[in-house]
């Protein structure tokens, strides 16, 4: 896939060191698990794969995936301390290394849950600069790379839905950039994941949700802006 | 009028053609092409800027995540008064260092084009701001224009030591560090052109060896290499000393060199200074001590 460059990805992120791929990226991961879970957490698993599993310690993806968690930005002067912070939070956090498969050199799972159970689980890959991708999310295997402001729902597969989320979006005058929905085996399940324009509002995706059919509906906003 | 620029000619060509600086240039084609403002492209750059000056102060009392390094920038900047060398490039290592040691014990700084790489062009930059008098506005400006040399290179090469060694990161980040300079120097299209292809074409062949596989050992010393290189680069460029090699070609040559570099020398801990004897010791104290943590 072509990468296309802007001035931010040359002279940016704002960011906390020490590496872009291992910390920056690391953060946004974070922060998109964050997003999906929609709540705060209590209990994080991640798993690290790669390159990520074998440098974590030395250039703090451990802290970063963490700090993501909590809802930190990769520029966060607190990333440093941000293991600390959660264990003062109680959060409950596991950090592992497992194999999560040859898709990219820098991968993580993330396994969020909160406190009324509800629960996600995300594999999320550092690409390089500061830029991360969305492989994953509860098994349903996308590309999302956080560039745009994204709705992410999970729904049950069936004609009208995709329409029904296009009309509340151009009714609130968001322009689809990229959409995508993907299916999962076993069930008659779907994930639609739809990149916007503009920023989505938490009212969008409250009317998608009460919609028949939608069961879980997120916002996801831009993490590149930094 | 084509907007998009590919290569270093074309923005050159489109530079001349409309007799302005390169800066406008990329400023117009990140309006056309990616519908950022220009008002909002130059505030960014602003923000950027300030959080680059932040970054070259030397951090105090904080430790590198290895423990590898830290301390030289405050070692430096105590003897810019009485430098041989002069205040001028003395300032520019010293600063150097300190964005790379920031950087290296989790500090706040922007990457340019990469963490690793990220006291070269703050450090030339400030310091030719300094030299020259610019303002904020023109040294927003100036990374402007250092932006645009580094998306060239990105998108026609690498700025990824793991793909391309360390002539990719700190190659191109002297490259645009180069550009920066020569911008506040002169403007001159030609010249800005010429100072990022001597500054890259004299990193050639750099390989990405560090040692525990940390951002420590050699990257924070050789920000403050790269930077006085890259200010070198931008002096001969002023003076109209001109890159034999056009500038697209040097980068192509980087791109080249970068695949027949072998993986041992690409940000894989396996050879150069990484796999020295003192290299393989620090990697192993630093593995126990975090495996024990």
């Amino acid at each position: 896939m072509q990468v296309v460059y802007s001035v931010y990805d040359i002279i940016g992120p704002i960011m906390v060191g020490p590496s872009s791929s291992h910390t920056a990226g690391a953060a946004r991961i974070g922060k998109m698990a964050l997003n999906i879970l929609g709540k705060s957490p209590v209990a994080a698993t991640i798993l690290l794969h790669g390159s990520f599993a074998a440098a974590y310690k030395g250039h703090g993806t451990d802290r970063a995936l963490v700090a993501g968690i909590l809802g930190m930005d990769p520029d966060d002067l607190r990333i440093k301390n941000a293991l600390e912070i959660a264990a003062k939070q109680g959060i409950m956090v596991q950090i592992a290394e497992a194999d999560l498969g040859d898709a990219h050199p820098n991968q993580a799972k993330i396994i969020l849950q909160a406190e009324d159970g509800e629960r996600v689980e995300v594999l999320g890959a550092s690409t390089g600069g500061g830029k991360i991708v969305l492989l994953e999310i509860d098994g349903f295997p996308l590309h999302l790379s956080g560039e745009y402001p994204a709705m992410v729902c999970v729904y049950s597969d069936q004609p009208g839905m995709v329409a029904k989320v296009s009309c509340v979006l151009a009714k609130y005058k968001i322009n689809i950039a990229f959409m995508r929905v993907v299916r999962r085996t076993g069930d008659r399940i779907a994930l639609m994941v739809v990149e916007t324009d503009q920023p989505i509002p938490s009212e969008a995706a409250l009317k998608v949700q009460s919609f028949a059919g939608f069961y879980k509906v997120k916002i996801c906003p831009a993490t590149n802006k930094i | 009028m084509p907007v998009t620029f590919q290569k270093i000619q074309d923005l050159v060509r489109m530079a001349q053609d409309r007799e302005c600086a390169i800066w406008q240039i990329v400023m117009e084609a990140e309006e056309k092409e990616r519908g950022i403002p220009k008002e909002e492209l130059l505030q960014e750059m602003g923000r950027r800027w300030q959080v680059m000056l932040a970054s070259i102060v030397p951090p105090v009392d904080q430790p590198s995540m290895g423990g590898l390094v830290g301390g030289d920038a405050a070692k430096i900047a105590g003897i810019i008064d009485r430098a041989v060398f002069g205040p001028v490039p003395t300032r520019v290592i010293a600063r150097a260092l300190a964005a790379a040691e920031n950087n290296a014990a989790m500090g706040r700084i922007v990457a340019a084009p990469t963490a690793g790489s990220c006291g070269i062009l703050p450090a030339v930059l400030s310091v030719v701001a300094e030299e020259t008098g610019a303002d904020a506005t023109e040294a927003a400006h100036a990374l402007l224009t250092a932006a645009g040399v580094g998306m060239v290179i990105a998108s026609n090469a690498t700025i990824s030591g793991a793909e391309g060694g360390c002539q990719a990161e700190c190659g191109s980040a002297a490259a645009m560090a180069a550009a920066a300079a020569a911008e506040l120097m002169t403007g001159d299209p030609v010249i800005v052109a010429h100072a990022a292809a001597l500054a890259l074409k004299n990193l050639l062949g750099l390989v990405c060896d560090p040692v525990a596989g940390l951002v420590e050992v050699p990257c924070v010393k050789r920000n403050a290499f790269a930077a006085v290189h890259a200010f070198t680069a931008a002096q001969m460029a002023f003076a109209g000393i001109r890159s034999v090699i056009p500038p697209d070609e040097v980068i192509w040559a980087m791109h080249s060199i970068g695949k027949a570099m072998h993986q041992d020398l690409k940000e894989t801990g396996r050879g150069g200074l990484a796999a020295t004897p003192t290299g393989k010791k620090l990697a192993t104290k630093i593995q126990s001590a975090s495996d024990k943590s």
